[in-house]
């Protein structure tokens, strides 16, 4: 009976939706108060029905109801109750539901959050965002419907894949779709500012807060997904290059784009139309990545022939969004008006020269990604492209970006001097140059002249972040109460460079200096590797409430004589007969012990990696940091302002308005 | 310097910086591209001889033997029930890699014509075959109905 009752709040979230997709937008159109104003309530309430749908599939994992023929796929009487719930979004149709979900949440954030805007804008915001939800509604109840049954149920269920009974599925896949469904806020903002025809700095400065949230989850969401494979694939890796990770990867690139880009149209008046399409772009491949990722597409382009409704759905889905997104853009952006002008030497030029090296940068993911793709679906032949094609790449773009960066942090709005540029610049390249050869002096692992590269872009980003904030202050009458009351954008901004700078450190450095080692141990015998000698103990078996297997346990000696106890488990779950490796890990700030089993050789013995990987919570430690800049810029005080004087135009003195 | 003079010198720097990047990405694209072959392929000779390539198929039963030398190589053979092809790794294998299971292996052809892989990947759950071997094996059983 609850499973029927979700099926059918779907189906009324899908009428309301439906009525929310076009009452406002017809009314904003028109003028008419009265229709415009059930966009709200309407976002309200198929919030409500969504949650209800959620909560019936939710209290059918829990109840372990295998009649509904998803649960008996993805689940299982003997997993543990966290896994039972989390079990909800393991696959196509649960993860959708977890998607129109979120979805309806951040209309109903902007149902509340935007009482200072105009009622004809926040109709138009909340009817695009209910296009979109009609779309997803409707895929899932005609091609994924996650509540249909399977009569005579079976005895129990098949158990959810072992690599997802872990704590990281648990947050990752909902913190990435809140991000990835985050954008659909910008993209809104972007069609409906489009539609009105005010696309100024004062939308900007609307578009901004939303944008930075969503940047913010689907930084922490990457970060999630790279930690969790990590430790839970057995084998190290922290990013693969896989067609998966790119899909969230695509929109992250493009998300940071946008968000410089609208910082300079919030500021100056610039780049409209360019924030414009990124805002398009980001969430077209947002809705790319979603699909690819959980519809089989990328496993196999055959799936697409397996359940064709579904990829011709999904096709047609995308292209009447984007392509109906870019005629709109098309058709209306030559109403956005002439932008502010700017010198070739000014912030805006580096802040552009970013945003394009940044979609260069997601160009050229997205032709590794979808090429084998295409030319599968076309039958030329099966081929891969392999992660050196990605690394080859990315080096050259992130160089420019980084030097850019810096560059950009000290240059003026509008128009700035070449000559005073240099000028200033040579404190923070003094800087880059003393960080740089601490870091060598205390490090023997960073004298490589790729560590030395990579470190000296790190310690520039560090260096001119903290050269720009002395710069600003020491502008100001008294300096110290200047750096005190930084506005919270400003220390946003930092924050994140900062964080970029710790995440450069990390891949450096963890990517040139791993040692690994593969090798056959039996307990009792010792290998020894970087300056650790590793002691195989013990043995022993292990039991799990839905697995068995063997936990592997290690003594780790440094040279000066303190010991560290690790296991590694491999575990043998028992209704899929899958094994799994649980690695043993220790920790630190400047390198993590690694320890997986491979498989039992003959007499007693196991093949064993062990590995040392200097600096690899660097990275996580950095999109943290990248996370809580865009936390804090959020929470500045400029775009609070913002509800009480809707109309207001830009609030800095130097900005232009035409 | 006239700004007209400035304007198409920062257009012509712009053209040749964007020409340098196209023609890197697409030869970095071009030099990874890594292609699948099936074993009847190569016993064809039309897997590559110099490059990495894919090689996919069914683990043979039996043919997995594991040397006892500390350095863990393994040595197996897939099928794609027309020709076997013999390879060589060093290291872990993955968790799923069993015989009678279809894997994908990455790496190049040596002297003996034994494939010495780099990497092995056999992911995914116990039911799922890489599509690329199911098609091979498609092929190969296709083939030996056609010619009994």
């Amino acid at each position: 009976m609850i499973p029927e009752l979700g099926h059918f709040a779907l189906a009324i979230a899908l009428a309301i939706s439906v009525l929310q997709a076009i009452v406002p937008l017809v009314g904003a159109q028109r003028g008419n108060v009265l229709w415009m104003s059930l966009a709200r309530p309407a976002a309200r309430a198929q919030l409500v029905f969504i949650a209800l749908a959620f909560a019936a599939l939710t209290h059918a994992f829990i109840t372990n109801d295998f009649s509904v023929a998803y649960v008996a796929a993805n689940s299982n009487s003997a997993l543990p109750l966290a896994f039972r719930i989390s079990a909800l979004w393991g696959a196509h149709e649960g993860s959708l539901l977890l998607w129109v979900l979120l979805l309806a949440a951040w209309s109903c954030a902007v149902s509340f959050a935007s009482r200072g805007l105009p009622l004809a804008f926040v109709a138009r915001v909340l009817a695009v965002m209910a296009i979109v939800s009609v779309g997803f509604l409707l895929f899932m109840l005609v091609t994924s419907n996650p509540f249909l049954r399977e009569l005579p149920p079976p005895a129990d269920g098949a158990d959810l894949n072992p690599l997802l009974q872990d704590f990281g599925l648990v947050i990752h896949p909902p913190m990435l779709y809140t991000g990835y469904v985050g954008f659909s806020v910008a993209f809104s903002f972007a069609i409906a500012g489009l539609i009105g025809g005010h696309l100024d700095s004062a939308w900007a400065r609307w578009a901004r807060p939303w944008t930075m949230l969503a940047w913010c989850f689907l930084t922490l969401g990457i970060a999630l997904g790279s930690w969790w494979a990590y430790y839970e694939l057995g084998w190290g890796g922290w990013w693969f290059w896989d067609p998966v990770e790119n899909a969230s990867f695509m929109p992250w690139l493009l998300g940071t784009a946008l968000i410089h880009s609208l910082a300079a149209t919030e500021k100056r008046d610039v780049f409209k139309s360019w924030t414009v399409l990124l805002a398009i772009g980001a969430f077209g491949l947002s809705l790319l990545g979603t699909f690819l990722v959980r519809s089989g597409v990328l496993t196999s382009v055959h799936a697409f022939a397996s359940d064709p409704a579904r990829g011709v759905f999904i096709l047609a889905f995308l292209v009447l969004i984007i392509g109906g997104a870019l005629m709109l853009y098309a058709w209306r952006g030559a109403s956005m008006g002439v932008s502010a002008s700017y010198a070739t030497t000014s912030r805006e030029t580096f802040l552009l020269a970013n945003s394009v090296l940044l979609t260069v940068a997601c160009g050229t993911v997205l032709l590794g990604t979808l090429y084998p793709l295409v030319l599968d679906a076309l039958n030329m032949g099966k081929i891969s492209v392999g992660p050196p094609y990605f690394n080859n790449v990315f080096v050259p773009v992130m160089t420019p970006l980084v030097i850019l960066l810096g560059l950009g942090q000290h240059a003026r709005w509008k128009q700035d001097r070449f000559a005073t540029l240099c000028r200033e610049l040579r404190m923070p390249l003094l800087g880059t140059v003393l960080l740089l050869g601490a870091a060598v002096a205390t490090m023997s692992d960073a004298r490589s002249p790729r560590a030395i590269f990579g470190l000296a872009l790190a310690a520039w980003v560090v260096s001119t972040s903290i050269g720009g904030v002395v710069q600003r202050c020491r502008q100001r009458s008294s300096p110290w109460r200047a750096f005190l009351s930084m506005p919270a954008a400003y220390l946003g901004q930092h924050l994140a460079h900062l964080g970029f700078a710790v995440t450069i450190v990390g891949v450096t450095l963890v990517s040139l200096n791993t040692v690994d080692l593969h090798t056959r141990m039996a307990p009792g015998e010792h290998s020894e590797l970087a300056g650790y000698d590793f002691h195989f103990v013990a043995a022993v078996p292990l039991k799990g409430p839905n697995y068995a297997g063997t936990e592997a346990q290690f003594e780790v000696t440094r040279k000066d004589g303190t010991a560290i106890r690790l296991s590694a488990e491999k575990r043998n779950y028992h209704v899929r007969g899958m094994p799994m490796t649980e690695a043993g890990i220790d920790p630190g700030l400047t390198r993590d012990i690694y320890i997986s089993l491979g498989e039992p050789l003959d007499d007693k013995a196991w093949s064993v990696r062990l590995s040392v990987k200097p600096f690899v919570r660097w990275l996580w430690l950095g999109a943290m940091l990248m996370a809580a800049g865009g936390i804090t810029a959020m929470f500045d005080g400029r775009f609070r302002r913002v509800a009480a004087r809707p109309v207001e135009r830009s609030v800095s003195a130097d900005s232009v308005a035409p | 310097m006239t700004p007209r003079r400035k304007r198409m010198l920062i257009i012509a720097l712009c053209v040749l910086s964007v020409g340098i990047a196209v023609a890197l990405i697409l030869t970095a694209f071009n030099q990874n591209l890594m292609y699948f072959y099936s074993p009847a392929e190569v016993a064809r000779g039309e897997a590559p001889g110099n490059r990495a390539f894919r090689l996919g198929g069914m683990v043979v039963t039996g043919s997995v033997e594991r040397g006892d030398a500390k350095d863990l190589t393994v040595r197996f053979k897939v099928t794609d029930f027309v020709t076997e092809r013999a390879i060589a790794y060093r290291g872990i294998l993955p968790d799923l890699f069993r015989e009678g299971q279809g894997i994908v292996a990455i790496g190049q052809l040596d002297a003996d014509g034994v494939f010495v892989a780099s990497e092995v990947l056999a992911k995914h759950d116990e039911n799922y075959m890489p599509p690329e071997v199911a098609q091979a094996l498609k092929d190969g059983k296709a083939q030996q109905a056609a010619q009994p």
